[in-house]
This record gives structure tokens, sequence and C-alpha cells, in this order.
């Protein structure tokens, strides 16, 4: 890697400060970054650590019944104390990496990264999730902007994430063979109000709402109601390890899964 | 009592103390005072010509000891193929220069183009990425079979076309072939990838060159299966040097899998420029470059057709393949899709026509070489791919069908060079079927389907030619290497040994087993035998270990020494008893005098060759060492029968390995965890080929799976737990241990298992499909599942 400063202030103000200088850049978990700055495909002038916060840890239910998990918590914490709160964000948490990468990597890194494949980005969609920043909140539907893509401005740190807490919620990830990244996955979160279903992995765009299913699931929270739908390839990622069509059909398929699975 | 030490026996192994506390010695931990580092400009491009590069700014960087191009290397050799291939005219292959650096032309992504040594490897890193270069791009060649059409762009100019040589064995007269499938009552005709895969050995290459100025001696650290080889590789051909003034030292090596047996350009270069900087040079591969660098694996396209008479016997057999060879000839690259995949075609089955024909393709990708069965599996995975194919399409039971054709009588003659000299084919399906529970597979198949899934069983066999290989019978295949091995037996005053070894220990365990031998032939307890390996100064000329040949030619030399070492020793004993050799008997590390109760110890013995105060030294020299060459009279032909059983999910076509039974003949085994071992980890390669692994290029011959984000590796969850049956042994006629060789036997008979048994599953739920070429992934079968 290149050189670069290293700096891990305890508060989020010095964070913001430290972030202000030219070509400054957060590390909070580095679980992408790390890899991308040993081959050097990063030049970062400075890296400041949000580790050494306290006040970016933790997982808590707010006066207004959401789940809010601070910037900096790490994935293993998640799947540990949300696990009473919200059982499919916690499910969602404990089968992301290895625990290794559950240790280290952190929900408002995986957040402001925006990975196309990631899990995290699913759940807070299906949970009508807002992202808190240190300037201000905002809704999921406009934080994901497509791969890589948030609307996040510069030197803006991801300091709490909020989640509304469905009645039942299921996830279902297929994996892509070789990074464990979800080659499909599907959030399926049943509110009084209404079901929302999230699909990662399978668009060019990053993650997005199927609006049919949610119609028809709204109306019959039943796996049989989504027979008479067709996923469009239209837009849908092809690789190695997938098409278009092959993705489709996993939507739909780990829709109906998860569907059954919600509780 | 149960028998505690020497052959036969499941002793732990004594190297994992010192891998698993992390006190291993690696390449990379060996540090030499004052080393500075290197770091390669490749080329980001599969093909270009280089028009110039200009080093002068990054020769003023911090740290640059100095830069090299392909310059510095015109007076020196390229890198040397080891195996001539004559071609079906008896022309000799076409055979591409591949320099040290880039000469005039980049023709794979990673073909190295400079080289910065630095004071470190950082330093190295920034000058490399000022080094300026000015190339024109030219089209990638991938496909051979665009690469063989006439106006094809040639990967090298001053060769005639792509095609490296265009090679048939077996019935070389194609009417006499075509007369035999013309007679034939059924023909089965399959055509399948047998796909590139990359060999990732956990512990990426490295090399450490060393200059000592007073002695003129060269040191060369590296991450190798034959230190030897290289050495002599890379002074003869190469660097020219004179060997005694060269030291070639593999100490411990994390994995080789055949990618770590090739002579590779960095180990030229450390060599190299370790003298010309006057300083030690270190290279370290990053797992990223080790996907643009390391000699890959397989990558063949094949057409095979099968002819069968009236009664399901196999009459023909022809197939015809292209094989990668890549952008250069690695090492050993002609040989693995000619002499090591044609020569297997037989299989296991008495056919009586059989003819391969092997178009060898260059390409502007990662040269291919050996990797872990090299052939075997692709000659392996056609045919028993064929047969299965055949045996649904006549409705016949695909065992029985096999047990009909088996080869039975030994010594057998194949239709392709080799003489089996041993085997029992229905003895180890005989293992297989018990193990494998055949009878009980339609209750497993109904309670699969009750959770809404398929089942399927894949049942195949596989022969294997190991223990490579009589150096008389090499050559005149092209060899440009004898293939014997080496072993010094010095036995110590005090009775201790130690056993110097050609053959290299990187994972398969020689420290632990090697020993079993020879306490076994002298009585003495394993602890006081120790394995010196992996050192050219330390060991005598053995040519290293690859193609299972460890013990069987290794061992055998071993073998051989200590045998000399015990009828010296029974003259020195003869001599302190006073009485004749010919009365000497050595039981339990104690000689004794037949028919009398006087003895002698190993120690007392020992001690005597090495304080001769009391020694028949009219009659022979003090001390006692011994060592042997040995060149064995025929390959090894381990075989076996395994069975695969999937779970298929018909919604998003995941495959589930449910049970994997391996029945293996090895003929006789020393230490049977070892060997359980060996195979089970050739099973996890081999399933991990069969449904994930894939090295694949874009049409400009960049690498799609340049990493394990897309590279998929097999992990422990997607391998059973296996049965492993080595029960059935026919020991080999011509070794003197009776061993056949355990290394690569499970990648080898497992793919097509897996793959038969996908196809299993697939048609007993009515899909009319009757191939999916590897990796069989979710979406491949998913696909197959939709047509």
């Amino acid at each position: 890697m290149y050189d670069f400063e290293f700096e891990k202030p305890s508060s989020i103000s010095d964070a913001i400060t430290l972030l202000s200088s030219e070509e400054a850049m957060p590390l909070s978990g580095g679980q992408t970054l790390i890899p991308a700055l040993k081959q050097r495909l990063n030049a970062p002038s400075k890296l400041v650590s949000l580790a050494g916060i306290p006040e970016l840890r933790g997982v808590s239910v707010n006066e207004g019944g959401m789940l809010e998990i601070k910037g900096a918590t790490t994935h293993a914490v998640i799947a540990k104390q949300a696990s009473s709160h919200y059982p499919a964000l916690s499910a969602l948490a404990s089968h992301i990496g290895d625990p290794a990468v559950r240790n280290r990597g952190t929900i408002g890194g995986s957040l402001a990264n925006n990975d196309p494949a990631a899990c995290y980005p699913a759940a807070v969609l299906a949970s009508n999730g807002k992202i808190i920043s240190n300037k201000r909140e905002i809704n999921s539907e406009d934080f994901f902007q497509g791969m890589f893509t948030t609307a996040l401005d510069e030197g803006e740190l991801i300091t709490a994430v909020q989640f509304e807490i469905p009645t039942v919620a299921n996830y279902q990830k297929f994996l892509q063979p070789a990074s464990r990244f979800a080659l499909t996955g599907v959030f399926v979160a049943k509110f009084d109000s209404g079901v929302r279903v999230a699909i990662t992995g399978a668009s060019e765009n990053g993650v997005f709402r199927w609006s049919e299913a949610e119609a028809l699931l709204s109306d019959n929270f039943s796996p049989s109601s989504l027979d008479v739908l067709t996923f469009s390839t239209d837009g849908l990622i092809s690789d190695l390890h997938g098409t278009p069509a092959y993705r489709a059909s996993l939507i739909k398929t780990l829709t109906k899964r998860a569907v059954i699975a919600a509780k | 009592m149960p028998k505690d030490f020497g052959i036969g026996v499941s002793q732990k192994r004594r190297e994992d103390v010192r891998f698993l506390k992390g006190a291993g010695n690696y390449t990379d931990d060996i540090n030499v005072v004052g080393q500075a580092f290197v770091h390669f400009l490749r080329s980001e491009v599969a093909h270009a010509t280089i028009n110039s590069i200009d080093t002068s700014a990054a020769s003023n960087m911090p740290g640059v000891v100095r830069i090299f191009t392909g310059a510095d290397f015109e007076g020196v050799g390229g890198l040397p193929c080891g195996w001539q291939v004559t071609d079906r005219n008896n022309e000799p292959m076409q055979e591409p220069p591949h320099p040290i650096l880039a000469q005039g032309k980049v023709r794979h992504v990673g073909d190295p183009i400079a080289a910065v040594v630095a004071d470190t490897y950082e330093q190295a890193r920034d000058a490399v990425e000022a080094i300026k270069i000015d190339l024109d791009e030219l089209p990638a060649v991938i496909d051979m079979a665009d690469a063989l059409t006439e106006n094809a762009v040639k990967v090298h100019d001053e060769l005639k076309s792509n095609l490296c040589y265009d090679w048939v064995l077996g019935e070389t007269d194609n009417e006499k072939v075509q007369a035999a499938f013309d007679n034939a009552e059924h023909i089965t005709t399959l055509e399948l990838t047998n796909q590139r895969l990359v060999a990732n050995p956990m512990e990426p290459r490295v090399a450490v060159g060393d200059y000592n100025q007073a002695t003129e001696e060269h040191t060369l650290f590296t991450t190798s299966q034959n230190p030897h080889v290289i050495r002599l590789l890379m002074c003869a051909f190469v660097l020219g040097l004179p060997e005694h003034k060269v030291r070639v030292v593999a100490p411990d090596v994390g994995g080789g899998f055949g990618t770590k047996i090739f002579h590779y350009a960095e180990e030229a270069f450390c060599t190299f420029a370790a003298k010309a900087c006057n300083r030690p040079v270190k290279w370290t591969s990053s797992r990223s470059e080790s996907f643009v660098t390391d000699a890959q694996g397989r990558d063949h396209v094949t057409k095979i057709e099968l002819a069968l008479d009236s009664e399901n016997n196999f009459t023909a057999i022809r197939t015809n393949t292209l094989a990668n060879l890549g952008a250069y000839l690695s090492t050993f690259s002609s040989s693995v899709p000619t002499w090591l995949h044609g020569t297997l075609m037989a299989g296991n089955y008495k056919t009586p026509v059989i003819q391969v024909n092997v178009k060898a393709v260059f390409t502007t990708t990662v040269p291919v070489d050996a990797y872990r069965g090299a052939g075997r599996p692709e000659a392996t995975f056609q045919l028993e791919r064929v047969i299965d194919k055949v045996a649904r399409e006549l409705k016949l039971d695909p065992v029985a069908l096999r047990r009909q054709n088996f080869i039975t009588e030994f010594p057998y003659d194949t239709p392709v060079a080799l003489t089996y000299d041993t085997g029992d084919y229905n003895g180890t399906m005989n293992k297989l079927e018990a193990a494998a529970d055949f009878d009980g597979f339609a209750q497993r198949r109904s309670d699969t389907e009750a959770n809404g899934k398929l089942r399927g069983l894949g049942v195949n066999c596989y022969i294997e030619a190991c223990g490579i290989a009589p150096s008389n019978i090499v050559g005149m295949l092209g060899a440009r290497a004898g293939l014997y091995d080496a072993a010094t037996v010095r036995v110590n005053a005090t009775g201790s040994i130690s056993v110097m070894v050609g053959a290299h220990s990187h994972g398969q365990g020689h420290e632990t087993v090697f020993p079993q031998v020879v306490a076994e032939m002298i009585g003495i307890d394993e602890s006081q035998i120790e394995i010196v390996h992996g050192d050219s100064s330390k060991i005598p000329f053995g040519m290293g270990t690859y193609g299972s040949r460890s013990i069987a030619v290794c061992g055998s030399a071993m073998v051989r020494a200590t045998e000399k070492v015990i009828n010296k020793a029974k003259k020195i004993a003869a001599h302190l008893m006073e009485a004749s050799d010919a009365d000497i008997e050595l039981k339990d590390g104690q000689f004794s005098v037949a028919g009398t109760d006087k003895s002698v110890a190993w120690g007392e013995v020992t001690l005597a060759a090495y304080v001769p105060h009391n020694f028949p030294l009219q009659d022979i020299e003090p001390g006692l060492e011994e060592t042997a060459f040995y060149d064995p009279a025929n390959f090894t032909f381990p075989a076996g029968a395994y069975a695969c059983e999937v779970e298929i999910d018909p919604d998003t076509g995941q495959v589930s390995i449910e049970r994997f039974c391996a029945a293996d003949d090895f003929g006789n085994i020393v230490n049977p965890m070892i060997v359980d071992g060996q195979v089970h980890g050739g099973i996890g390669q081999g399933i991990g080929q069969a449904l994930l692994e894939s090295c694949s290029y874009d049409k400009d011959g960049q690498l799609l799976s340049g990493s394990y984000m897309d590279y998929a590796m097999p992990r422990a969850d997607d391998v059973p737990f296996y049965a492993v049956d080595h029960s059935s042994q026919t020991p080999c006629t011509h070794n003197p241990l009776g061993v056949k060789g355990c290394g690569e036997a499970g990648a080898i008979g497992s793919p097509p298992a897996v793959v038969n048994a996908v196809i299993d599953a697939l048609q007993s739920a009515g899909h009319d499909v009757d191939h999916i070429d590897m990796p069989v992934s979710p979406s491949r079968v998913w696909a197959a599942m939709q047509s």
C-alpha cells in the first residue's frame, strides 16, 4: 500500500475535523478498504479510524420504537444484540463473511460502500430504514443510488442506522460460490402497513424494492401470491456466476422462501 | 499387542508439530542480511508489441538499486521445456523461446516486462509505477479453435502457426479406426470441456537469490517441489552457471499441487540479479500475482467417441482434444496432454482399438502445465463420462457395464503404450459397492424426493500411471531428463540415522512415512531416524516430488540404500561375534548368529563402524553410509472406483454432495492415515473442479477470475465426510515395497463421479440432460433444467 497517516479519534466531532483534510478517508472495519489499499487501488493521504469512538457503537430501541444501530457497530455485535429486537436482522448479520470479517466489519462501513451484493442494504431498504449522518437523516429510498454510490457527501459520516421493526421478516441469501456475497439476496419484511421486499446482488443498479411482489404479498402474505409474477431480466447482473435469467429466477424463489420462513 | 511402529501404522505426522505451532521455515521466512527486494512490472494486456521502456524517472526513485529489462537478459538462455513431443509426422514440436523478461513482445497478462530491485519492497513497487512503457496492443488469442485457423494472429511470430504439435497415440491408421466404428452396434459421442484451473497452493511462490563474491557461489531459496531439477535447468539452460557453484534450497513448502515443479523466471531472475547487484534479492508473490504467473492446469476441449458391439463390449475409442498450452511452454507442459493423458485412455477397460489425437495450442494466456493428476484427470473424465452416457442411452447398469469391460488379466498391454503390471478392478468395485451402500440408494432417493429435491448416484472408475518413471522409456518418449530418484542413508556412530532423499515433502508427510520404512527394516525406533530433504547441498541428485512418485521411486531408493547398510552392518556384526556373515540375522535392532544365543545390538555395530578398534578393516571400510539410485522398471498403476451421491435443489440448481465413497488400490500402504488424508485432499480438489473452480479469460485475455472474489475454492462445508477404503490391494510387482502412490488419485477419480451423479439426479426427474460442463455451478444446473 501507499503511505498514509493514521488517526484514531475518540469523538465524532474530532473524526469529522480530521476527515476534512484533503484525500482523507474514514476506516470503519476495512474489510473492503484494506484489501484495496494493499492492491494500491486507493491512495488516501490519511485514514481516520472510527474504531475508537464510543458514541459510534451500540444497539438500542429508540423512543419511536425503531431499532437504532450506531455506525461503527460490528456485524458480530449486531448478530448478538439485535437478536431479541429484530431476529431477521440479527440472522443476516450472523451470516456475513466469516468470524474475522464479522468482528471487524461494521454496518456503517458496509452501507457507505454500498456493494451491490452486500446484505445490509436489503435489510435497510425493506425495513424502511433511515441513515443518520453527522449532518442529517436520509431515508433509505434516497440513500442507495446505484452500485457503490450513496447520497453521502464527501466527509459525511454514518453515525447510526434506524430500522422499523416488522412483525415478521426474513432474509434469504443465495451465496455466490467464490466470494460468498449474495449472488442474490431477498429481504422480506411484513408490517401492519404492508409488506416490503428488497433485493440485493441482482441488479446493476444495486439494491431495489420489488413493488409488484410487495403489493401481492400485502394483500395475501403467502408464497403462492407470487406465482403470477415473472421477474424481468432487464438490468440484472450477468457474470461468471449467473445470468440475468438465473438471477430473475432466484429473486422469485428466494422471495417465496423468505415469505415461508418469515417470523 | 498391535504393531506400534513401522510399515502399516498410522503414525501421526511429526512435521505437523512445527507447522501447527507456526514454527515452519518457509521461503518467505528466510531473510538474508543486506537483501534487496524485486518487484516486476507485468503486462496488463494479453498481447502487445513493446516499442520502448523508459526507466529514467524510475531509476532516480528512492532506494532503487537497479532496474532490469529484457535487454539485460539477451546473453542468457530462456526457460527450457523439459519434454520434446514428436508430432504425427515425426516432426518435433514447435518450441518458442521463453525469455526471463519480455523481449519485444508480451504474450499474456502478467508477462514480466521489467524488474526493479530496491532497498524495500514498497520502493520497488513505487519505482515500477514510474516506468513508462509504450506498447502497441495486438489482438488477444484466446479461443483454441480460432487460434488454429489459417489467418489467426500468431502468439509467436517466428513460429509457423499457433499449433505446437498435432500428436497421435494408439492406432495411427485412421481407416482401421473408422472400420471399428463402422462395425459398431452402438456409438456414443460426447463433447466436453475440462476447464482451466488455478492451483492455488496456500503458500504463494517466493525466491531469494544470494551470491557470495568470495567463493563465487550462488544460493537460491525457492518454493519448489524439486530443488535439484531447478538447479540443473537454471544452470545448464538458462544462466550457464557451473552446478557445483550453485545451491538450491526448497525449505518448508506450503503445498505445490504441480505448480511448484516448474522452473520459473523469478527464480532465474533472483539468482542473476543477486550477482549483478551484489546483494541478495528477494521476491515474494502476492496472491494476485500468483493468479497471473503460476502455471495453470487442465484446459482441454475434447470430443470422445465410444463404440460398442451388440453385447455391449467396448470395441473402439476415438478422442480428439485441443489442449491449451498458454503463451509459452512451461517446464513439463508438452508432456501433460500427451504422455500423461493419451496413455491413460484405455482406463480400466479392454478396448482393442484406441486412437488419441491431441492438438496443443498457443494462446495469449498464462502457461498451462501439470496440476494434481496432470493429464490423467482429463483422460479419466472424458472416458468415464462417455461410459456413463452410453449406459444411460442403452439403459444399462453403469456398474455392470464397467465390470463387463474390465481388464482382468495382468500384465496387460494397452493399445496406448502402457503395460499394467497388476490390478483387480472387480475387487475395488466390490469394496465400493459395500462402502457406498448401493442397495440403500433407492430409499435415500425417495427420502430426498419427499423433501422436494432430486438425488443422483454417480459411479466411475479410474486408473493412473504413477511413480514416474522408467528413464529409458520416458527418454524414448521425449523427456529431456531421467526420472529415477536417490537416497543416502547415513548411520551415525550412536545408531541414529539421517536419510537424505531426493523427494521433497510439501504436505505429503515424508518426514513421518519414510522413517517408518527404515524403522521396519532395521527394527529400531522411528524417532532415531530423520529425513533430510530440499537442499541440493545436502541431498543426492534426486528428481523431486510429483506424479505420486515419492514412496514408489525415492522410497525404493531408500530401501536399496538401507539394504546396503544392513548388509555392511551384518559384516561388522559377524566380525564382532566371530561368526560368518551368512549366519547373521537382524531382528528388532539386534544382530544374532543363527542357531545361537549370541547377539549384538544395532548401536554396538554402528559404534564399531565409526570407532573401528575391533573392525575387519582388511575387508570393509569403516563408517556406515550408503547411497542408492533407483530407476523403476515400469510405472505403477493405482486404480479404484468412486461413488458420489448428490442432492439438487430444483429451484436454484444448487448441488450438494451428500455421500462420497472411494475404494482405491494403492498396493501396499505404509501409513494408512496419511493415505486417507491424501485421498481426502485429492477428492476435495476434484470436487472443487467439478462444482466450483474455473479460471476464465474474456475475449481480450483479461482474467475474469483473478481473485478469490470470483475464483471459487472449495471450503470445508462444500465437501462431505468421505468414506475411503484401501483394503483392496494388489501390490506393485516391480518395486521393493509393492507401493503404487496415492497423491493424485482423489483428484483424478472424483470429478466424473460428481458429474455422473448430477446427470443421474436430473434424468431421474425427467430432464433431458446428458452433460453439463464443469464447474457444475447452480446457474448451469438451473439452465440445463430449463431447456
